[in-house]
């Protein structure tokens, strides 16, 4: 059975026929080729289908795509204007806190929301807030220091506005 | 991996869920956070033919305290809770076990109604339910009802909800002074299912007596179980370490834990010693404060 869905990916509206059972993740690679989006354990343990969906990080590998209808969704390639990047893309980049590059936006897009919620974590509360996302080449501890200096900066952000 | 094939309905109001699962009969099932649901519908675990999406109705998500009752409306998210104010000061047994539940991304959908309803022993919130005599408030055809919490879980994935039934509500008694809780579990790894999980409440009077008590065990039964011996040794008494110590022993002696791949049979009935007698500890430290 098929359905309409209409929702908001990356700012630009987007009306869509979807069968029941289509993931959200296959959606949002297949239907719309934004790629950023990975699929790694496609169980909900890794974080890798990461998106935001109503600023809230979800994993799209386990929600159907009908039920984002109406959603406001932000996958990788909308989270900063193009040929910009946003403080944490460029935390990442400054602090090497990728190596594949595989995790990395689902890591950016949990940060995201973490930050919204805690923009001044300890180091314990940055581990525990990317718990479900898994990176299996750099052991964690730059992906902490790429989300520290991307808490400083956008909390200095936050206070010059 | 994808399910199999099965009609969405979305169901905007509960009486609009009901009469959806009437309709479908037990071909139907409703999905709420979806979180446990659609793992086992990937995996071909679950094949319903029809998913009745309620997570979009309105009014089930709150946190509020009226009478002597804490009132947790079955929409309410994990990350909703552990973010309440009100949970975070006076309810920690919730704060202990939501932080070891999943992670961020996962509490961000999964419900707590979902946690409880779905029946999984292996789930974290059923032992806390049980630990704090919870009450499920159900709407089904016939109107609402209640349901005490021991009445509840009935057996592997089944509960006492009609399939018509949707859960609406849980109801856990109000903290009040002399009160705590507390809720562990040793996992493999974070975010894992308990290899085993204790959960414990109290209430003690101005004179340190026992007054309420329910210990509740994660993932070492079929079914969600209470310890019946522990809590009738520590009702009406002082807490000491020698009863704490007995009622380590008992949760060993009377779990039902199965080897698998999170340990050995003999390994989980260890570790339920040790937890409960930490939960013990720990709740009865938070009650005195």
């Amino acid at each position: 059975m098929k359905h309409t869905i209409t929702m908001t990916i990356n700012g630009a509206p987007v009306t869509a026929e979807v069968d029941s059972r289509l993931l959200l993740v296959h959606f949002i690679r297949e239907n719309l080729d934004l790629t950023g989006t990975h699929i790694g354990c496609d169980t909900s343990n890794c974080g890798a289908c990461t998106i935001l969906l109503d600023g809230k990080s979800i994993k799209s590998c386990t929600y159907l795509a009908v039920r984002a209808d109406g959603a406001e969704i932000t996958t990788i390639e909308g989270l900063a204007p193009e040929g910009t990047n946003h403080p944490l893309q460029q935390a990442f980049h400054d602090q090497h806190g990728l190596h594949c590059g595989f995790c990395t936006p689902g890591m950016i897009l949990r940060s995201v929301d973490l930050l919204k919620n805690n923009p001044n974590p300890t180091e314990e509360e940055i581990r525990w807030g990317i718990s479900g996302n898994l990176c299996r080449c750099t052991g964690y501890n730059n992906i902490v220091k790429s989300v520290q200096q991307a808490a400083k900066e956008m909390q200095n952000e936050s206070e010059s506005v | 991996m994808i399910p199999a094939n099965f009609t969405y309905h979305k169901a905007t109001s509960v009486k609009e869920a009901i009469a959806l699962a009437e309709t479908h009969g037990e071909e139907a099932k409703y999905m709420s956070g979806g979180h446990s649901l659609l793992p086992m519908m990937k995996l071909r675990f679950a094949t319903p033919e029809h998913i009745i999406d309620i997570s979009k109705i309105e009014g089930l998500s709150y946190i509020k305290e009226e009478g002597d009752v804490l009132k947790i409306g079955a929409l309410t998210t994990q990350t909703e809770m552990e973010h309440n104010a009100n949970i975070k000061e006076n309810y920690p047994i919730f704060s202990d076990a939501i932080k070891l539940t999943a992670d961020p991304s996962v509490r961000n959908v999964g419900t707590i109604g979902g946690n409880i309803a779905h029946g999984d022993a292996a789930n974290d919130q059923p032992a806390l339910m049980l630990a704090m005599r919870a009450t499920v408030v159900a709407e089904g055809t016939d109107g609402q009802k209640t349901i005490p919490i021991d009445e509840f879980f009935q057996g592997f994935y089944m509960t006492a909800l009609e399939p018509s039934d949707v859960l609406v509500e849980i109801q856990v008694p109000k903290a009040k002074k002399g009160s705590g809780g507390a809720y562990n579990k040793v996992e493999r790894k974070v975010g894992d299912y308990a290899t085993a999980g204790v959960a414990v409440h109290l209430a003690l009077n101005s004179d340190g007596v026992c007054q309420e008590v329910g210990i509740a065990l994660t993932n070492v039964s079929a079914v969600p179980m209470r310890l019946d011996r522990g809590e009738e040794l520590l009702l009406g008494k002082k807490i000491t370490d020698d009863l704490i110590e007995q009622v380590g022993v008992m949760a060993s002696e009377d779990c039902e834990p199965t080897s698998d791949l999170r340990g050995s049979e003999a390994y989980k009935r260890s570790i339920v010693n040790t937890i409960t007698k930490r939960m013990i500890r720990l709740a009865l430290e938070r009650a005195q404060h």
